[in-house]
């Protein structure tokens, strides 16, 4: 069910083109076709690409394109380029006021994942920044929205300043805005009640709240699964209340994520941040360039490279490629080696970001089993100390002890113990070869074929 | 009398009609504004059936996020009607355009938007990615049947996200009907056992489920959906007897694949779209008829308890095309401001 990608489209469009040896311009028009297509599976708005297209085809009319070797490359090349320069540099700072209190408020439609985020920007502020926020629970019509934000705020022991929902947002507010002022907590975030963008009422409100002290941002929370319709929506609530930026959630789902595109089009307004979780430390810094290889479908090779490398840790890696040379990697080793790729995130999350990994026979629906994970390690724990660094010994008693303390069966835990005499084989092998040639080589094995 | 006129004249006249649809009308009021001289314009600036009218058809329908591959099906149809009845008005044009799309969704079958209760005990499964709305939908659904004279359960079976069970604790309030909960951060499935045993002990009509919201791509939190439902089938045979794929409106092509993981791990059985009441047409749930065969039983008009309703094709149909139109205008009085 997953999308092809531009790269893909174009390639097929391209073996038709191949045999005639030169691009015409109507080969280059063909071509657009197809970025319009992706684009459109993408969810970026009709219109939007309607400038885009026309845009890139004026670059691409150039001789670069027509007498270039990969004609299709150098399209994706444009494309990509003018989409990433069109979401604009990278931009997460936060303004915060001389005057105290910073206040910021959280808009959006329903849904959108304003409470949420609010929790997230709150604990990202005060571990980045080193501020004292405060929430305002400020939806007092959604049912139990109050409670919600008080939850957040008890996991994040963050204060929340709420006052039930008898009260209307905009006294809430004010009344939030001077409890920090005299608790000299810097930062208030107000979370305001999902609205439609055609609610005048309630579009009101937020002029209200927003007349109380010119908040230092306001920013329009955004679902990434949104489609034609977010320009509507995020043109309205900029003309209304003058949005400073935007936040994209839920882009940890399969979304191709071109709302981000439209957005950034029609509003001129940066995106901050991206939510890639329902956990409370996810909430990235927006990366222009990434987020255009999300649209085209191309792969996040970039996170994926920036994640190996955040959390392996470098001495480890070295100590490891000693023991791979003189073959006494154990099964703590294995174990801590599992631990690595456990903290990359999820491995379903991993793979999503290969470029290509959609297009990889049975791999396109791929659902990463964790548990397989889980239950290899159970069986690692439930060695000794002197099986898990001599596994010869591991004879059919000790099999049936492993497999009982581990709750798995004998099957498993012999085709653990045979994975892991290939692994070793093969690891002696490839370190016998790096030896030779001198070369540094991914230490992470089964990892690295993921590289390549 | 041509599709439109026809659907012009139910929406105009008829005091009946309007009464049985005025949640529905006055949820779709943005789009119903004005539609008359909406669906006029597009004919009268194309008075011939020719490549720009359908071009220009082909994008209404692509903003509403029909999806790219249902749009040039129905385009490809639409050409080859129009040759084979050699329509040259536009004003002819109108009735076969709609009367196709219904045709994509209905697919040659009747309309099965109600829901469809079992003997005894009837369980309703809600399932859906986050923030679509599926708490508010089972409010609003728990109302529906209990004004049917039907007895209701709830099930606070979103133990994960903080403030949902208080949150449906609040419906069943307004609603009036009991909620079987446990404390956050318990089992869902566990929740499921306990409701059902509840459900089945006190004999009401109705359990209405409530699942957490999760996107479909974890593949953990999807096992752990198979998971209740399978408890849910061990205690009442037969159950769920519907399981509701709530789908918001304003998401684009993801729609599909939300649909698709759904269905495949917990049979979906029907739609409700929410969120209907703003700008956004959800016309992906075309496609989604089409490719997957799910229909929409119902759609969300707003935020009250009556604003559910039956979802009827046809208007629907009617909405994708004003909407579109609408939007193209503000979009174009947008650009034109900068």
């Amino acid at each position: 069910m997953a999308f092809e990608g531009l790269s893909e489209r174009l390639q097929g469009t391209m073996t038709k083109i191949k045999g005639k040896g030169k691009v015409s311009e109507a080969d280059v028009k063909e071509m657009m076709r197809e970025v319009r297509f992706a684009l459109i599976e993408a969810d970026v708005n009709l219109k939007v690409i309607k400038e885009f297209v026309k845009k890139v085809s004026e670059r691409a009319a150039g001789s670069d394109v027509m007498n270039s070797l990969t004609p299709g490359q150098q399209v994706v090349k444009i494309v990509k380029d003018e989409l990433t320069e069109l979401m604009g540099g990278e931009e997460s700072k936060i303004n915060f006021s001389t005057k105290q209190p910073t206040v910021i408020m959280m808009v959006g439609l329903q849904g959108a994942g304003k409470t949420t985020t609010t929790g997230k920007l709150a604990g990202l502020l005060r571990k980045k920044h080193n501020r004292k926020p405060l929430l305002v629970a400020a939806d007092v019509y959604r049912p139990a929205a109050v409670q919600q934000l008080e939850t957040i705020g008890k996991q994040l022991t963050i204060p929340v300043f709420s006052k039930g929902t008898d009260l209307s947002p905009v006294e809430i507010a004010r009344q939030a805005i001077e409890h920090a002022k005299a608790e000299h907590m810097d930062t208030v975030i107000i979370d305001t009640a999902g609205r439609l963008h055609v609610d005048e009422a309630l579009m009101q409100e937020l002029k209200d709240i927003r007349a109380l002290k010119e908040p230092d941002e306001i920013f329009l929370v955004v679902d990434a699964m949104t489609g034609q319709d977010a320009v509507n929506v995020a043109q309205t609530f900029d003309e209304a209340i003058g949005i400073s930026g935007v936040i994209l959630s839920k882009l940890d789902g399969d979304t191709r994520g071109g709302a981000a595109l439209s957005i950034r089009t029609v509003t001129q307004k940066p995106i901050k941040f991206i939510g890639m979780g329902e956990k409370m430390d996810a909430l990235d810094v927006f990366h222009p360039e990434r987020m255009a290889s999300r649209i085209l479908g191309m792969g996040d090779m970039l996170s994926l490279i920036e994640k190996a490398q955040t959390n392996v840790d470098e001495e480890k890696a070295k100590q490891l490629e000693e023991k791979f040379r003189t073959s006494s990697f154990t099964f703590d080793d294995f174990l801590e080696q599992l631990d690595q790729v456990k903290q990359m995130g999820p491995l379903d999350e991993i793979l999503k970001m290969m470029p290509g990994a959609n297009k990889i026979k049975g791999l396109e629906n791929a659902k990463v089993d964790e548990s397989q994970m889980g239950r290899v390690e159970a069986i690692i724990r439930s060695m000794t100390i002197k099986e898990k660094t001599t596994p010869e010994i591991i004879n059919a008693n000790r099999k049936k002890r492993i497999a009982r303390g581990s709750g798995t069966s004998i099957q498993d835990v012999n085709r653990l113990l045979k994975q892991f005499e290939d692994m070793k084989k093969m690891m002696k092998q490839m370190s016998g070869m790096n030896s030779k040639k001198g070369k540094k080589k991914m230490s992470m094995p089964g990892l690295d074929s993921l590289f390549k | 009398m041509s599709f439109f006129k026809k659907l012009k004249d139910k929406f105009a006249g008829n005091a009946e009609e309007e009464q049985s649809t005025e949640k529905y009308k006055e949820g779709l009021e943005k789009t119903r504004t004005g539609f008359t001289s909406k669906i006029n314009d597009l004919v009268a600036k194309y008075r011939k059936v020719d490549e720009d009218f359908f071009e220009e058809l082909e994008e209404v329908l692509l903003q509403a996020d029909v999806g790219f591959e249902t749009v040039l099906e129905l385009m490809d149809e639409l050409r080859y009607e129009v040759q084979r009845k050699n329509v040259r008005d536009t004003s002819n044009v109108q009735s076969v355009i709609s009367e196709k799309l219904v045709e994509i969704y209905q697919a040659g079958e009747k309309e099965l938007n109600e829901i469809s209760f079992a003997d005894g005990l009837t369980v309703i499964l809600m399932v859906g990615v986050n923030g679509v709305g599926k708490t508010t939908t089972i409010g609003k659904l728990a109302h529906r049947l209990k004004n049917e004279g039907k007895s209701v359960m709830l099930a606070a079976g979103d133990t994960f996200r903080a403030g949902a069970i208080e949150q449906l604790d609040v419906w069943g309030e307004r609603v009036g009907v009991d909620v079987i909960k446990q404390a956050a951060g318990s089992d869902p499935a566990a929740v499921m056992y306990d409701a059902v045993r509840s459900a089945k002990s006190r004999g009401v009509d109705v359990l209405i489920c409530d699942t957490a919201g999760r996107l479909q791509n974890k593949v953990n939190l999807m096992n752990e959906l198979e998971k209740i439902h399978r408890v849910i089938s061990r205690e009442v045979p037969g159950a769920p007897h519907e399981v509701l794929l709530a789908l918001d409106a304003t998401t684009g092509q993801n729609a599909m694949i939300q649909a698709q993981t759904f269905k495949d791990v917990t049979e979906v059985t029907g739609i409700v779209l929410t969120k209907l009441d703003g700008t956004a047409k959800g016309g992906i749930v075309l496609a989604i008829r089409s490719k997957l065969n799910i229909p929409v039983k119902f759609v969300g008009l707003g935020e009250k308890l009556d604003d559910l309703q039956p979802f009827d094709p046809q208007k629907y149909v009617y909405g994708l095309f004003a909407e579109g139109l609408d939007k193209e205008e503000r979009l174009e009085k947008g650009s034109a401001d900068k």
